[in-house]
């Protein structure tokens, strides 16, 4: 089957939110990781900044990305009519 | 399905575990009453496994089913919300659940590594995996990879892949539960193993994945209970704030600040300390003295050394006063002395290591890469990056887990179901280092400074069970017990939570079970992919593809019970050590599988060629690496840019994803009908699906 535009494009858009929420991912990942020596002078709720991050502060932005993905994804599903019928 | 069943569906389903969430609680406060009124503790103990283990049992015999399609993906109408317990209780494993608030103990920062890579990977899920591999809607992760790819060869390399991790994954579940199983019911580790197994096969044996989705949701509530409880109840008594994860703060600066104090030779209790690794010091010393005598002398030196404590012992035999402690240490070394050459500088070697750990000043907890110079720091980053990327590679491949996203009701399911799974899992990990750091705090100001004559309870009564777990030896005859004088193992951290913060027995036992119900519950989902990937990737699809459901599904009930079997005569061997094992699971499936599903999915243009190469050679490599650098092998290569055996992913996934890359280049793109199928797997609504089968 030849795909539309439309299906071009809600592909475009898909790959462009996975790419944005994909460098968040590395950023806070291997970003803070590799600065952590350096980071770790700066102090959050009582904590070094860097085992903040490794131990709580990654694991949320995790929980957040996953649920923009989810929640952004459902929405141009409809928005481009390639949901699913139910 | 229409959406009135399914909504009544979801809304019966919450009652039920509502309901089935207050009869636990309900359970543990009945038998803290039983506690009360005297009965003995291993009578409780065997109540609370029992009961928990009939209670899968009877959810795994009333779950039975004799429908393929319930049988291998639960009738693909698991609610996102349930899917996500059932993927966080399939994930969490013994290794999670008792391992890592010890290994977080034991390593400080460096072991956030683990907590890091075993929840970001489900961002790869997320984004790459879950909602395409749903709109596939087959059964099995080499069902992808032979559609996709076209012919037999990719899907036999996926159940070879499939089977070589999930194999090792399970083997480190049925030792966890054998140690489990023994440790709080006095049986033997070998029956300990067969009653574990024996619950597994209760749980999946008449079900398949619909009867392991629903124990796996009940495993979790016991098993996230059986962790919050004692962990919230040290962190009031500590802090008098009952949210650890916020109140650990506070701690840890605590436990820095005695961390300087303990490290720092001029104040009165760091003078203490140093005095104790001075002795270890010493020790060490005196063993890597013994090592290059041995290498000199060989076979002499050991006899010489051998009749010298024969000599020592006939000496104390003929002699009228002596305290009797002198000839018994004198007896048991004798006893004890290595009788090769090869022993003996394995065992000198291991006491020498041991001494030097402990002569080494204590590496703060918070900091990132602690190491004596810079050269050290740095191969401490690298291996900690690399370890964070190999796991969540691995977490975004291994085939238990990714199955478990066929089974929601659709595209749009499956994405939400990855943020419940990761939210729930979320829920133990931000919770295991407050528990490691309320556990160090306890130690490092109560235990340490104490006398002898009146250690706490918690510390004589795990001192009894297990000398590995638990010990502390007076080394420089003070009374008061030094840091560098406890031995304390990283399991120990979760099993004597409960004893730490002074709750009663039925806490431990909960926390047996909670144990218990995670070992379980990854065994399951880990055999039940085993044996479907024999069951209908080889035998069915591959080798009698006119076979009637009735025979696919006993076969693949046989073939369970075969694999269990196997599982546990591996397991009853004693092989390596489990960390090992767990991450050796996550390398290979992050060098076999993740570059052949995400570039299946991503880029049309590969085929079949560029998929075989790519795995086999990602999967060599990272098994090469294994075999040539991890000690257990005997071969002891030498280390890649400082990369240890645990991260040979590291190079397994470059090695898969420019195999793939440039064997599709080289060679023709794949056919046009294998493009309308990525299409198809790529929206999760197309003109064009009504032409595929749906089962």
């Amino acid at each position: 089957m030849q795909l539309s535009e439309k299906h071009k494009s809600y592909w475009r858009s898909n790959l462009r939110l996975t790419g944005v929420l994909l460098a968040v991912w590395f950023a806070a990942t291997f970003g803070v990781g590799w600065f952590a020596r350096e980071l770790q002078t700066l102090t959050f709720l009582g904590f070094p900044l860097p085992f903040f991050m490794a131990a709580q502060g990654t694991l949320l932005i995790y929980v957040v990305l996953i649920g923009i993905y989810a929640w952004r994804m459902n929405k141009l599903d409809r928005e481009f009519g390639v949901q699913e019928k139910r | 399905m229409a959406d009135s069943t399914q909504t009544q569906f979801v809304s019966q389903l919450k009652r039920y575990y509502s309901l089935y969430t207050g009869g636990v609680i309900g359970f543990i406060v009945l038998l803290s009453i039983l506690e009360q009124m005297g009965v003995p503790n291993k009578v409780l103990g065997y109540i609370f496994l029992g009961v928990t283990v009939s209670l899968y049992a009877g959810i795994g015999i009333l779950s039975r089913t004799s429908d393929v399609a319930e049988y291998y993906v639960a009738g693909r109408r698991i609610p996102a919300l349930f899917n996500g317990m059932a993927t966080a209780a399939d994930w969490m494993s013994a290794a999670s659940f008792i391992g890592l608030a010890g290994t977080l103990y034991v390593s400080g920062y460096d072991g956030l590594a683990f907590v890091m890579g075993w929840t970001g990977g489900f961002c790869l899920v997320a984004l790459f995996l879950a909602p395409y591999l749903r709109k596939f809607g087959q059964f099995t992760i080499p069902d992808f990879l032979g559609a996709r790819y076209g012919g037999d060869v990719p899907r036999v390399i996926g159940v070879f892949a499939a089977i070589l991790c999930s194999f090792t994954y399970v083997i480190a579940q049925i030792y966890g539960l054998g140690l489990i199983v023994s440790r709080f019911t006095g049986l033997d580790f070998g029956i300990g193993v067969f009653v574990g197994l024996g619950s597994i096969l209760l749980c999946s044996f008449l079900g398949g994945m619909r009867a392991v989705t629903w124990t796996q949701v009940s495993q979790y509530v016991i098993l996230i209970v059986a962790y919050m409880i004692p962990v919230i109840w040290l962190s009031v008594k500590h802090t008098g704030n009952p949210v650890p994860q916020i109140a650990y703060g506070y701690v840890l600066q605590q436990v820095t600040a005695r961390e300087q104090v303990l490290n720092d030779p001029t104040t009165p209790e760091g003078e203490r300390e140093a005095e104790v690794r001075a002795l270890f010091s010493q020790q060490q010393a005196q063993h890597e003295q013994k090592l290059r005598a041995l290498q000199a002398g060989g076979k002499e030196y050991l006899a010489q050394e051998r009749a010298q404590l024969q000599a020592t012992v006939t000496a104390l035999k003929t002699m009228p006063t002596v305290a009797p402690e002198r000839l018994a240490d004198a007896e048991a070394a004798l006893a004890t002395f290595p009788g090769e050459v090869a022993s003996a500088r394995t065992v000198w070697q291991a006491a020498a290591d041991a001494e030097r750990v402990r002569a080494a000043p204590i590496s703060p907890h918070a900091e990132p890469f602690a190491a004596p110079d810079e050269a050290g720091r740095e191969i401490k980053r690298k291996n900690f990056l690399a370890l964070v990327l190999c796991l969540m590679v691995g977490t975004a491949a291994l085939p238990h887990i990714l199955m478990r996203f066929y089974t929601t009701t659709s595209v749009k399911e499956a994405r939400l179901s990855v943020f419940w799974s990761l939210l729930f899992i979320s829920l133990l990990y931000i919770t295991a280092p407050a528990l490691a750091v309320l556990a160090k705090y306890d130690v490092y100001t109560l235990l340490v400074g104490s006398s002898f004559s009146e250690l706490p309870s918690w510390v004589s009564a795990w001192a009894a069970v297990d000398k590995t777990l638990m010990s502390v030896t007076d080394m420089n005859r003070d009374g008061i017990v030094q840091l560098a004088e406890i031995t304390l193992g990283g399991d120990l951290v979760v099993l004597a939570t409960p004893e730490i913060a002074g709750l009663p027995y039925v806490i431990t036992a909960l926390v047996a079970a909670g144990g218990l119900a995670a070992a379980l519950s990854t065994a399951d989902g880990l055999m039940l992919t085993i044996a479907n990937a024999l069951s209908h990737d080889v035998y069915y699809k591959m080798i009698n593809p006119a076979a009637p459901t009735a025979r696919r599904l006993a076969i693949s009930k046989g073939l369970l019970l075969l694999v269990a079997i196997c599982g546990a005569y591996v397991t009853s061997l004693k092989p390596g050590d489990i960390l090992f094992l767990v991450g050796a699971a996550f390398s290979l499936a992050a060098s076999a599988f993740f570059p052949a599903l995400v570039l299946g999915i991503f880029w049309k243009r590969a085929n079949r060629t560029g998929a075989v190469i790519g795995m086999v050679g990602g999967l060599a490599v990272c098994m090469v690496y294994m075999y040539r650098t991890y000690p257990f092998f005997g071969v002891n290569g030498s280390l890649w840019w400082d990369i240890n055996p645990i991260s040979a992913g590291i190079f397994g996934m470059p090695v898969g994803f420019a195999g793939i890359i440039l064997g599709s280049l080289l060679t023709r793109a794949p056919a046009l009908q294998i493009q309308t199928m990525v299409d198809q797997v790529r929206y999760p609504r197309l003109a064009t699906d009504n032409e595929v089968e749906k089962v």
